[in-house]
Order: structure tokens, then sequence, then C-alpha cells
């Protein structure tokens, strides 16, 4: 979706504000205990695996605009987690409100145990998959991402969209997000990474170089 | 998002059509209440343990963090066939040194030099090498750095006190899918002969990230007398 999160290019934000953490010293993670828990919660939820990744970022970033810029990081992740309990049917609008049970619970697949927690993120969730299709493009093609506006989620962020870019790296097919953040399962595609020439998005006053995104094949056309 | 709104992220629990100017004394402000709350009933469903919670949190706040990826650069700087390995297969390489899992399960590492620079961000969320940074900053996650590191990487750098010779080249890495990039900044000059341990005091984590330079030696604290 061409949505408040897709960021990169937008302009009216003002200046970075690095924290004490970029001059050497110390900072928390954390401004606050509510934060902690939304991060807590919202990892050991996933490990339920009631829902995938790309569900979750789906979730964070469908909002309006106004929205989703309204609200600090931390409450964009509790938007989506909420919404993800109510999707999933673990728990109804009325319970989170309430923050009592009305209903039996639902099965989820796993629960995280905290001894657990330390093997559980040392594996992590690898996405590369096994293609029996060979990828379509080799380093040093060039290609032109995709013009396109989806209704749901997508990784091509809209400023490199109907721009030239050439291949410059290789990782074997992944699982697409697109499919899987609508519940259409893993359906790998071949992944990319493309250079785009910063003077081909930006302009001629671009600094001198290049934004490497990760494409999707799904995402490229062979430049004619 | 966080950038804008940082001194005052308490107060924006408008959008879940709370009362904006809620009272310190009436007990916990609105958003600490609702996340309360929604632990409580993901404990009561027994869909979460409460102890799993503190765990996960645990591990990123005290044993994960960008020390980790100090050791993988500062190898990679004294050993030459690390660094090969490094480029050629990050994430086996990292593994070497323990490291990998959650949110770096498919590493790439990009070398700086002399004329060429490279920054990481993630536009579209906050996409992080966790096992080697650990979670990121809050101005990673900010729409201010969001936004402008792929359009005007040089004016970000600068906001950091980094600045950057005209014709250098800047390559800047958007992490739109699940590959986790991991800048190896420049060595800095002097450090001949340095141990890996030495090595890794001058690695700093916005350095990993590409929005800052390694310390040079004369930024280290003066060794304390044995």
């Amino acid at each position: 979706m061409n949505g408040a999160h897709d960021l990169g290019g937008m302009q009216g934000f003002g200046p970075v504000e690095p924290d004490a953490t970029s001059r050497g010293g110390t900072a928390p993670i954390f401004k606050s205990e509510w934060e902690r828990r939304v991060f807590g919660l919202t990892l050991a939820m996933g490990a339920t695996g009631a829902w995938n990744l790309d569900m979750s970022r789906y979730a964070r970033e469908n909002q309006p605009p106004a929205a989703y810029l309204g609200k600090s990081y931390f409450q964009v992740w509790l938007h989506g987690l909420e919404t993800l309990l109510v999707q999933s049917g673990l728990c109804s609008r009325r319970e989170i409100e309430r923050g009592r049970a009305e209903r039996p619970a639902a099965a989820v697949p796993r629960v995280l145990q905290a001894a657990e927690v330390a093997a559980t993120l040392a594996r992590g969730g690898p996405v590369q998959r096994a293609s029996e299709r060979p990828p379509a493009f080799a380093i040093g093609d060039a290609v032109v991402a995709n013009v396109m506006a989806p209704s749901g989620h997508t990784r091509l962020p809209r400023y490199v969209r109907g721009r030239p870019g050439k291949i410059v790296l290789l990782h074997g097919a992944h699982v697409f997000p697109d499919t899987h953040a609508k519940g259409g399962g893993e359906a790998p595609e071949h992944l990319y990474t493309v250079a785009f020439d910063a003077v081909d998005i930006w302009g001629p006053e671009a600094c001198p170089g290049s934004v490497r995104v990760d494409c999707f094949e799904p995402y490229l056309e062979p430049a004619v | 998002m966080a950038g804008a709104h940082h001194d005052h992220s308490h107060s924006q629990a408008h959008d879940h059509g709370h009362d904006h100017g809620h009272d310190h004394d009436a007990g916990p402000d609105p958003m600490t209440k609702r996340v309360q709350a929604l632990e409580a009933l993901l404990v009561e469903k027994g869909y979460v343990d409460p102890a799993a919670v503190d765990a996960l949190i645990e591990t990123y706040e005290s044993k994960i963090g960008p020390r980790n990826g100090a050791r993988v650069v500062a190898k990679a700087w004294a050993d030459p066939d690390y660094r090969q390995r490094l480029l050629e297969d990050a994430t086996g390489a990292i593994a070497e040194l323990g490291f990998g899992g959650r949110q770096g399960e498919h590493m790439v590492a990009v070398e700086n030099a002399p004329g060429r620079h490279n920054l990481v961000v993630c536009t579209l969320c906050s996409c992080y090498p966790w096992p080697v940074l650990g979670v990121p900053p809050a101005w990673y996650k900010s729409a201010a750095y969001r936004s402008r590191a792929v359009l005007e990487p040089r004016g970000v750098l600068e906001e950091f006190g980094v600045r950057l010779p005209e014709d250098t080249e800047f390559r800047i890495w958007d992490s739109t899918a699940e590959i986790r990039y991991l800048v190896i900044p420049e060595r800095p000059a002097g450090t001949e002969g340095w141990t890996e341990e030495q090595l890794a005091d001058l690695v700093t984590r916005d350095s990993m990230i590409g929005t800052g330079l390694a310390k040079s030696p004369a930024d280290l604290p003066a060794e304390p007398a044995a």
C-alpha cells in the first residue's frame, strides 16, 4: 500500500536527532516501561506462530497516514499487535479495551517459554528457500522497477518505482512478503539488490552515489 | 513518529481516544494502563509466559548489542582471511564468532574505502541487524532518518558531526527485504599491530550503520596507570 510508512525521500520531518549513544554515551533502549513491555509482548506473540512477520509489518503500516505519523514508534507496534490479536480471533476488541478475558482462549501453535528464549532467538527465522526456477537476472543486468500501487503489503518503496537500476547482488529465493502478508503462503521469489543511481531518483542535485534496494523478482522488468 | 515527537511521547495517547490532558496523580498514564491491561489479558488467556517476555526484553537490554558487531569488524581489520570471508558470506563469518539468529539470518557486510561511504537505513520500517548491533536506537526508527537517509545522506551525516569530502560516493542500503547490512568502517591510522580487543574499542555502533566513523586512537581515554 502507498502508506505513510513508505518514508523514503519525504521532506519536512526536520533534522535527525542523534542521542547520547551516538556521542559515545549511554541511553536506555526503551523510554518507558510500557515500551519495554510492548517490545517483549510483540516478540512473544510473534513466537506463537499465530501470524508471520510480513503480516505484522502490514498490520503496523495499514493505517490512515495521519494516524501512523501521529504515533510514536512503539505505539505503532502496539497498534499492530492489537490489530493482529483481533484479526486472528485470539482476542476481541472488547477484551483488549477491558483487559479481561470474556471467552475461552483460542488455540495457538506454540507458547514461548522463558527457558526457550535464547535458543529461539539464536535460531531466528531464515526466509531463504529452494527454488526450481533459475533467477531471471544476473549481476550487472539493467532493470527497471515496476510502476505499481498495490492495495496490500509490498516492500518496493515508492521512490524507486519506474526508475532504472542495475543488479548488484543475488540472494537466492526468499519468502515473498506481498503474498505472505495476506496469508497466501511463502511463494518464494528470487531476491536481488538493485543499485539505483541517486541522480535517476532525485535529479541532478543528488549526492553522488547510489541507493541500493532489495527487490524481489516480480518488482523488476528488464530494461529495454 | 518517534523522532518528531520524542519530547512528548506519552501525550500521544489521543490516537487511542484517551483524554489528552491526563493527570499524573490519577495513576498510571493511559499508555501504561493500556499495555498493562493487554499483558494481563494475554497472560490470562495463556498466550504468553510473562517470564518469557522478561527474558526477551532482558536479552536485548543487556546481552545482545553493538559490542558483538565491534568484534566482527575488529577481526576483519586484523585478519585478512576473515575479512574476505565476511565480504563473501557475512552470515557464516559472523556465525564463526557465535552471533546470529533473529534479524540477522541473512547478513551482508559492506566496506568503506577512501572515497566510498556506506550508510544503512530501512525506509519502510526499522529493519536492523539485531545479532550484531542489538535493537535500533530511536533516531534510526525516526521519520527524519528514514525519509532523509536516501535523499540527502550528506546532510544526515553532518547532523552526526561527520563531514566527508565533496566527491565521496555514497552507497545507501535500504533494507527492504530480510537482508541485514553491516558497514565495515575504515580502519583508523596509527593502529598497526593492535590486537582485535584493542581495535574493537574503536568500533562504534554508528560506524557500523554508517552515521559515524571509527574512533581514532586519540579519541580513546588515556590508559590508566597500571
